[in-house]
């Protein structure tokens, strides 16, 4: 057991990275399985962290109570800003969404006394266990597994091939969008407050384009088709910098080689690899 | 069944549709034809709800539907097929059909979540149904493949399964027989007065006069945004405007012809 304990003490924050990358990468699952490219996963993220390591540093709250806070306040904000931008689609939603992450850093930024501005929030209580991100991992991949398989699930690969024939077959396909919009900021909060709560530190710049993209590198490199796709790609987004160290200098580069390599030749993401060499199609099975 | 009074549609400057009035009866087939650009699928985006009329009522069932989402109209009981084919491509055909299926009330999301076996009588069902529908259309055999590798003929039968799999009342064919050889043409001209018969009210736009003539007992035209001409199939062949509509007037002829001389 030697051994485990001191790889834990190398790798915990590591470990914990993929945890909370996989929520994040699930939460953008939800908006592309629709068809929709959104880029505000990082703002919302960050809106749970702060909203969860304010309550825990200064009011002393237990972690489910914070995670809770943070998963409601970007839930709330995302039900409010979703219904005036998901009338837009394609790269002017993502426009719209891209903005509205700046906004959040900047107000961030610029609250001082509630959020220590660009210094950040400091000591925030190391409170987040291996299990609790395991269990938020576990239950929130069952759900989402399940309601792939559902009438959701097929409503949603609908809406992403043609939204109109698909409200022409009678479903409010505004309120399906909304729904997965609200459900991924949540998801994007819930990672946020579990990830808050082992990085110690926390600053605005965390949550700006930078992290949106890479968010929506992992959603994209592991595929819309299932949740799995998602895993796999956070999973590799998160763990290929830490593989290649070795490389010194030349990391990044290859990093990003590896990444347009997977991009040219599975153009529908990892998961569609693995789906068709195992011959099987989830919009089949219903 | 479905009332359309006074319904005008422009686009900025461009007027569509002008003061076009048409009362579709309960059951039977009504036939909407018209030369290129005379507003017919404008007709259809209309009473679906894709689009709103820049004035004028639409009434269905007793039902003022104009303004209404296009889901909700859906719900009502009215289903159409596109001119260009919308069938979602990279899916099976059982799962086209069950898209709609899955829509009733009392669904809840939340229901996903329960253990697999509580899904199993009611899914079993929707599969029959499914199967049911594409049997209709004769496609049964082919219902585990993806809807884009069927042939042209194949999608359109498609389309109108999922159609029918909203349970509608009143159905709108945009130019269901487009790109059909002949024996095609037959084979969905049977397969039009079956659903006829079934109870279904039909609104069918095309451009294949034999077609039209023989499937309806009512025709309505359309030319420049205005209905120049409405009656039975024989009234319609014998109308002047309506052989002015698609041939022009001998003094266009002439002038057409005394310029190229």
């Amino acid at each position: 057991m030697e051994w485990l304990e001191s790889f834990w003490a190398t790798y915990s924050t590591l470990v914990l990275s993929v945890g909370t990358n996989v929520l994040l990468a699930l939460s953008i699952y939800l908006t592309l399985s629709c068809g929709l490219l959104t880029v505000a996963n990082a703002a919302f993220m960050g809106l749970g962290a702060y909203a969860a390591g304010l309550l825990t540093l200064n009011a002393g709250m237990p972690l489910w109570l914070g995670v809770s806070a943070g998963a409601l306040l970007a839930a709330l904000v995302a039900l409010v800003i979703g219904r005036p931008t998901l009338r837009l689609s394609g790269v002017y939603l993502a426009m719209a969404t891209l903005a509205f992450g700046e906004v959040v850093r900047i107000v961030i930024l610029n609250m001082e006394r509630l959020t220590g501005g660009a210094l950040g929030l400091n000591a925030i209580p190391p409170l987040t266990q291996w299990f609790d991100v395991a269990l938020a991992v576990g239950l929130v991949l069952y759900v989402l597994l399940r309601l792939a398989r559902s009438r959701v699930g097929r409503t949603m690969a609908a809406i992403a091939q043609d939204e109109t024939a698909t409200e022409l077959m009678g479903l409010n396909v505004r309120a399906y969008k909304l729904f997965a919009f609200v459900a991924g900021a949540g998801l994007a909060g819930v990672a946020g407050a579990l990830n808050a709560h082992f990085t110690f530190f926390i600053g605005p710049n965390e949550y700006g384009f930078d992290r949106g993209v890479e968010i929506l590198a992992m959603g994209v490199l592991g595929g819309t088709g299932s949740p799995w796709g998602a895993v796999i790609g956070a999973v590799l987004i998160t763990l290929l910098p830490e593989l290649l160290r070795g490389l010194g200098h030349f990391r990044p580069l290859i990093n990003g080689v590896v990444l347009i390599a997977i991009i040219l030749y599975s153009p529908k993401g990892l998961w569609d690899l693995l789906r068709f060499s195992r011959r099987h199609s989830p919009t089949a099975a219903a | 069944m479905l009332t359309l009074t006074g319904i005008s549609k422009n686009f900025g400057g461009l007027q569509v549709l002008d003061e076009v009035t048409l009362k579709i009866p309960a059951r039977g087939i009504f036939g909407l034809i018209g030369p290129n650009g005379a507003g017919k699928t404008t007709v259809f985006n209309l009473i679906t709800g894709m689009l709103t009329p820049s004035s004028g009522t639409i009434e269905f069932a007793g039902c003022l539907i104009n303004g209404m989402a296009p889901y909700q109209i859906t719900r009502q009981g009215v289903a159409r097929t596109f001119q260009n084919i919308r069938i979602f491509r990279e899916m099976t055909l059982i799962a086209n059909v069950l898209v709609p299926l899955g829509d009733h009330p009392g669904y809840s999301a939340f229901r996903a979540l329960w253990p697999l076996s509580c899904h199993r009588p009611a899914e079993a069902l929707e599969y029959d149904s499914a199967r049911e529908l594409l049997a209709r259309v004769g496609l049964a055999d082919k219902a585990e493949r993806l809807a884009g590798t069927l042939s042209y003929g194949e999608q359109r039968r498609l389309e109108i399964a999922r159609a029918l799999a909203t349970r509608p009342k009143l159905l709108l064919l945009d130019e269901p027989a487009a790109g059909m050889n002949s024996a095609e043409k037959l084979l969905l001209m049977d397969e039009i007065i079956k659903l006829e018969d079934s109870g279904l009210s039909l609104l069918v736009i095309e451009h294949d006069m034999r077609f039209i003539m023989g499937l309806c007992r009512q025709v309505a035209v359309l030319n420049f945004g205005r209905v120049i001409a409405q009656g039975t199939p024989e009234e319609i062949r014998a109308n002047g405007a309506v052989i002015e509509a698609y041939l022009g007037t001998d003094d266009e002829v002439r002038e057409r012809s005394g310029r190229r001389s």
